[in-house]
């Protein structure tokens, strides 16, 4: 068992949560959240916001019966984390962005610990958060766009490579974009599944790819913008 | 000194922890977490001859104490489960469980025969990587076969009867809940020569998007899992074996020892542990544990004093 340190609402409905005890992780891996005994069923599966020493931080959006039982975690509470688990970001070649649509900005965090200098693209649909922080935690240029199209300020041609991670169709829009402009970066996208066993056991977070069924949370998150086929 | 040994059709079982098909791959995920060594045994992932893609759109939903899953049996396929699995399977000292699917009855036979084969080559060789094979004639998440072969006892017993013929490993055959009558259908397994019965596999159930007016599944229904289905399951297993004199294997919803030792009073030989490795990554070797305690603390030397007091 962890322990919660802090768990401080930064805009309405998103929380960071600090937790004492950690199994280390690289940057855009997740773990699988569990705040209580056996209801809900499942874990809840939270990417990695930061790092330090013994301290692990998640940055979560209020959207269903578990996210809501986190929201009321108290300083001194137990939690269970399992993970790290998930394949995360390969370390980038040349320049690089980063684009987080609303809470899917959480993984780039942790990833500019290792990417000082990477451009960051942060949209959201009405209020912002953890602006700040970005624009602290990179020697790149930070662009915040609130209730347009994040991707419309992108150059997908001045880039070599271009994380991104958001909703669905956020994603799927990355994928257009990248056959328009004809961009030679690797762009990679980040998912977001339903998942149950975090591990790749159950097939329950299966992602449909060019080349066959893969699993988001054992194979992924992480994929290849182009081999994804968006439903 | 507690003794937990159980045996099916001659297969020995360290204990009656065995993970259910479906829940835990083929065991190399979980291995990672704990020695599944100490399992009784372990079902794989449901097979079916050809290699399957599994359904699209949302596979999973939380529900109240439980969960519905619409995997659609993705798997595959017999042939690359015995190419690439079964060395592996070869070192495990657990009962190891082959669980096959099939969309017509052919396909089951053809798989059937294809892993009889395959184990007839390795016993020559004095190698073994399956014990038993569970017939799945209960998957409610595929559209034609799986549970279509699970509802009547009629069309079921056709499946059992020429699966049986093509091989000679042990056959167990895995019931839905959905049979129309599901003691009819254990009944017949054993006229059939099955050397056992496992249930239950999922229950068909439902989940609406209200605001998108349409089911949260593709494929419309999915299976529900999970303690929900628990007192079910239990009522079910006790009927059955009530019924058969073959062992059966019982599972739906375990997540605790008093769990475990319900089913077994009720009359499972051993049971299957499903939903709780999604609670708990080391669902075995918690489950294990508490077993034993719980028995030293009642005094029970052995789960045959206790199998089907009910």
């Amino acid at each position: 068992m962890a322990e919660v340190l802090s768990n401080v609402q930064v805009a309405p409905g998103v929380f960071r949560l600090a937790v004492k005890g950690h199994d280390g992780g690289r940057m855009g891996q997740f773990y699988m959240l569990r705040a209580w005994d056996r209801y809900p069923l499942l874990s809840r599966p939270i990417s990695i916001f930061d790092i330090s020493r013994d301290v692990i931080e998640f940055l979560y959006i209020v959207a269903g019966e578990g996210t809501e039982m986190f929201s009321r975690l108290e300083t001194g509470d137990p939690i269970s984390l399992e993970g790290p688990f998930g394949n995360g970001f390969e370390k980038p070649t040349g320049k690089t962005a980063f684009i987080g649509g609303g809470i899917g900005i959480a993984p780039f965090y942790y990833a500019l610990r290792e990417i000082k200098n990477a451009d960051v693209y942060l949209g959201f649909s009405r209020d912002s958060y953890m602006v700040d922080e970005f624009r602290k935690a990179t020697t790149g240029n930070v662009y915040v766009d609130i209730g347009g199209i994040i991707l419309n300020s992108v150059d997908f041609n001045a880039y070599d490579t271009i994380y991104t991670c958001g909703p669905h169709p956020m994603l799927h829009a990355v994928q257009r974009k990248q056959i328009e402009s004809g961009s030679k970066a690797k762009i990679y996208v980040s998912l977001e599944n339903r998942m149950a066993c975090g591990i790749g056991a159950c097939l329950v977070c299966s992602v449909k790819c060019k080349d066959g069924r893969k699993k988001a949370c054992a194979d992924g998150p992480v994929f290849l913008a182009e081999e994804v086929v968006f439903e | 000194m507690t003794n937990l040994h159980c045996t099916i059709a001659g297969v020995d079982f360290k204990n009656p922890i065995v993970m259910a098909s479906g829940t835990f791959g083929f065991g190399k995920e979980y291995a990672k977490y704990y020695d599944i060594n100490r399992l009784g045994g372990i079902s794989g992932k449901g097979l079916t001859l050809h290699p399957k893609e599994g359904n699209d759109g949302i596979r999973v939903y939380e529900t109240p104490s439980g969960m519905l899953n619409s995997v659609g049996l993705e798997n595959p396929g017999v042939r690359a489960f015995l190419q690439q699995e079964c060395s592996r399977w070869e070192k495990l000292d657990i009962a190891r469980i082959v669980n096959l699917g099939g969309n017509t009855i052919e396909e089951y036979v053809e798989g059937a025969a294809l892993i009889n084969e395959d184990n007839m080559n390795r016993e020559r060789e004095g190698r073994k990587a399956v014990d038993i094979i569970e017939l799945n004639i209960s998957c409610p998440n595929v559209k034609a076969g799986g549970m279509a072969y699970g509802i009547q006892t009629v069309t079921a017993r056709e499946v059992v009867r020429q699966v049986r013929q093509a091989t000679s490993l042990p056959l167990i055959v895995k019931l839905s809940p959905n049979a129309e009558d599901i003691v009819g259908m254990a009944a017949m397994c054993q006229e059939e020569g099955a050397e056992g019965v496992s249930l239950i596999n999922t229950f068909s159930a439902m989940k609406i998007d209200v605001y998108k007016r349409r089911s949260v599944f593709n494929n419309l229904y999915a299976g529900l899992s999970g303690p929900a289905i628990k007192p079910i399951a239990l009522r079910m297993v006790h009927q059955v074996s009530k019924a058969v004199t073959i062992p059966v294997i019982g599972m739906g919803g375990i997540s605790n020892a008093t769990d475990i030792i319900e089913f077994i009073m009720a009359g499972a030989t051993v049971i299957q542990v499903g939903t709780y490795n999604f609670v708990n990554l080391r669902a075995g070797e918690q489950l294990l544990q508490e077993l034993e305690n719980f028995m030293l603390q009642e005094n029970i030397s052995s789960l045959d004093e206790i199998r089907g007091i009910l």
